[in-house]
């Protein structure tokens, strides 16, 4: 097991290495870096005035050597200086992540009970009206992508009803700030849970001990929770562990839609300014978020379900 | 155009016992409903001429943001849709969006899926260090935030490079490469086929290539504009490792079967094992999930358009549009609906085929 996790940790970090290094090689070539000087100095520089200016702040030095640099400070924590905000990184991008924290933590606990709901109700009973609408209603959901069901909500509620607002502010989390963009998320993720959790469900209904519980007679609401259940939500789990690293790229759609200043706006807008240490750190925070909640998912993969064990 | 989907479905009916799976469609009502918006769309895009009312980029700057069922006095045809701020009517350039949308999408899948083929046979069934390689970098891909993926390979600047050509390059190549291999694989032994048909292969795949990478037909009939190539190119890069995935998943599973260790028994070398064996069995889960991939490519194309990172902002393309509207709604609440509308639609179509094709496949 230790050893698992070793090759797995040495796989994360062989992952960040190659990804930031692409990264900043994409970051930095050419007109990308034209466009950075224009941006940080003056709109109208002739082409000379932005080669000095780039070899001032070393930007023509040799790519390895750049690179090195970021890789040093990243490692002792130091992500170095945001061009856009001008502030270090680190003040501008823990802030972020825990407000798209907080947007995520509220789609989690709305998701969760309703998908998996909707999901063991329509296994449950395979084949009959209750999980053919239930179905539908979960295709529906998943086909409309968050950016049209976050204006479709936004127009029913905002334009005509009045209820909710469309801009969603950070610092300032009420119940009508936030519901809109909560509400868009959970739509689009209820649908694809709903349908795994289903899928599971209806294999498990299948299996030869639950025929034998209920061929012995017991109720049918037992079998389901003290049976189908625990064996039921093993898929489900892994897939609600990668729905994570989704969610945090997804939410980027959302948080423009909505104005919402959180991680992945950032990440955008980042990466629009050509802000090269914001973009690299946020990738880098965003690999590790995946690579984690992967591993943590296979882990518990390993303890739910026995038969599984990884050589 | 109602005409063509009646005759269409009349055909396919009478069909429907020879041709398979896709006959099968028509004892699942949900994927018939699928089924149904898919073609209306292809239909839509195949006769937009026919029923666009006007043109998709003409501008007027009389009839602006003017609410659906306004009429245009001078042409005297009303706006179904309303039009948006430009003076564009919404109505033609849905359907004309659709036309992209339809090109792309799909077109691109295809590349993804035989890329992710390629790359996805050989490492389940030969495993080893090619396997090891091949995941890790397919991971590499996949844990990468999509939308920073995108920003760095589409981005204006990078255009100027050579960079997306060489991805296109490497790219164009594997379908060739694969179909090259298909036909060695089978005809090896019988030349009077190979031959002439690798030809044909390789000349068409030269003209296809030379036309789409490096916007040098000597036809003149081939081209892509350098900006839709490289949404083209980054599309199926981020595509390919998830198919990638499924395929190795599934060379792994259908490797253990008893028809492949027959045909190792017979002696057939492993490539021809790997296309003619585990490929065909493989294709029920991989049409199932190429409906559904198409629906997600379409949405990503849209999230580009979101992003302003799709097409130039004249393309009617429905992610431009969603874009270019939303900030209209207070004004105007209709305005953003038609491409939002098709848009869903469309996905909804794709995935209730692909639910209806899967549900029929289990019951064979």
């Amino acid at each position: 097991m230790l050893l698992f996790l070793f090759k797995r940790i040495i796989i994360l970090f062989l992952t960040l290495i190659c990804l930031s290094f692409t990264v900043f090689s994409l970051v930095t070539i050419e007109p990308n870096l034209k466009k950075l000087a224009l941006n940080q100095a003056n709109m109208r520089m002739e082409e000379d005035e932005v080669q000095s200016w780039l070899e001032k702040n070393g930007y023509k030095r040799p790519l390895l050597v750049q690179y090195g640099e970021w890789l040093g400070n990243a490692v002792t924590g130091d992500f170095g200086y945001s061009t856009h905000f001008r502030k270090p990184v680190n003040e501008v991008i823990w802030p972020k992540l825990g407000h798209t924290g907080i947007l995520m933590f509220w789609v989690f606990l709305l998701t969760i009970p309703i998908a998996l709901t909707i999901g063991i109700l329509a296994g449950m009973r395979e084949g009959t009206k209750t999980d053919r609408t239930l179905s539908i209603f979960a295709i529906f959901t998943t086909s409309v992508p968050p950016y049209v069901s976050g204006i479709l909500y936004t127009i029913i509620f905002s334009s005509w009803l009045g209820i909710f607002k469309g801009v969603a502010k950070a610092g300032n989390i009420t119940f009508e700030n936030f519901a809109l963009p909560v509400l868009t998320i959970v739509a689009y993720d209820i649908g694809y849970i709903a349908r795994m959790t289903r899928a599971s469900m209806v294999e498990v209904m299948g299996s030869q001990y639950i025929r034998t519980a209920r061929l012995k007679g017991m109720p049918f609401m037992s079998v389901v929770l003290k049976h189908a259940l625990r064996n039921a939500l093993i898929a489900p789990f892994t897939v609600i562990m990668l729905q994570f690293p989704w969610l945090l790229t997804g939410v980027v759609i959302v948080e423009k839609l909505f104005n919402y200043k959180g991680f992945g706006f950032l990440l955008v807008s980042a990466a629009d300014q050509n802000d090269i240490d914001v973009t690299l750190a946020c990738g880098v925070v965003a690999v590790v978020l995946v690579l984690t909640t992967q591993l943590i998912s296979d882990i518990g993969y390993i303890f739910l379900n026995p038969r599984i064990r990884f050589t | 155009m109602w005409a063509a989907l009646a005759v269409t479905f009349f055909v396919l009916y009478q069909m429907r016992k020879k041709l398979g799976t896709l006959g099968q469609i028509f004892d699942s009502r949900v994927g018939l409903v699928g089924l149904f918006i898919v073609l209306f769309w292809i239909y839509a895009a195949i006769f937009a001429d026919l029923i666009a009312l006007f043109e998709p980029l003409e501008q007027s700057g009389l009839y602006r943001r003017k609410p659906p069922g306004t009429i245009n006095a001078n042409v005297g045809i009303p706006y179904i849709f309303g039009t948006d701020t430009l003076g564009r009517d919404l109505f033609s350039r849905m359907i004309y969006g659709s036309q992209i949308v339809l090109l792309i999408a799909p077109a691109a899948t295809l590349v993804a899926y035989i890329v992710g083929i390629t790359l996805g046979l050989p490492a389940g069934y030969i495993g080893g260090f090619y396997d090891t390689a091949l995941s890790f970098l397919a991971n590499l891909v996949l844990a990468f935030p999509v939308i920073l993926l995108f920003y760095l390979l589409v981005a204006p600047g990078i255009r100027e490079t050579i960079l997306p050509n060489i991805m296109a390059g490497i790219f164009f190549i594997i379908p060739i490469l694969f179909a090259l291999m298909v036909v060695f694989s089978r005809f090896s032994q019988r030349l009077s086929v190979l031959v002439p048909s690798s030809i044909v292969i390789l000349i068409i795949g030269a003209w296809l290539y030379s036309g789409l990478v490096f916007n040098a037909d000597p036809l003149g009939l081939v081209a892509i504009d350098p900006n839709e190539l490289n949404i083209f190119a980054a599309v199926v890069f981020t595509t390919s490792p998830g198919v990638f995935r499924i395929v190795r998943g599934l060379t792994l599973d259908i490797r253990t079967r008893d028809y492949v260790a027959a045909a190792v028994t017979r002696g057939e070398n492993p490539l021809f094992i790997m296309i003619w064996e585990i490929l065909p069995n493989a294709r029920g889960p991989l049409i199932v999930d190429s409906c559904l991939r198409i629906g997600y490519v379409t949405i990503l194309l849209g999230t580009l358009g979101f992003f302003g990172l799709g097409m130039e902002p004249e393309s009617p393309d429905w992610g431009s549009m969603i874009n270019q509207t939303r900030s209209y709604i207070r004004l105007v609440p209709t305005i953003v609906l038609p491409p939002t509308i098709a848009l869903a639609s469309f996905v909804l179509g794709l995935n209730l085929l692909a639910d209806g094709l899967r549900e029929q496949s289990l019951k064979d």
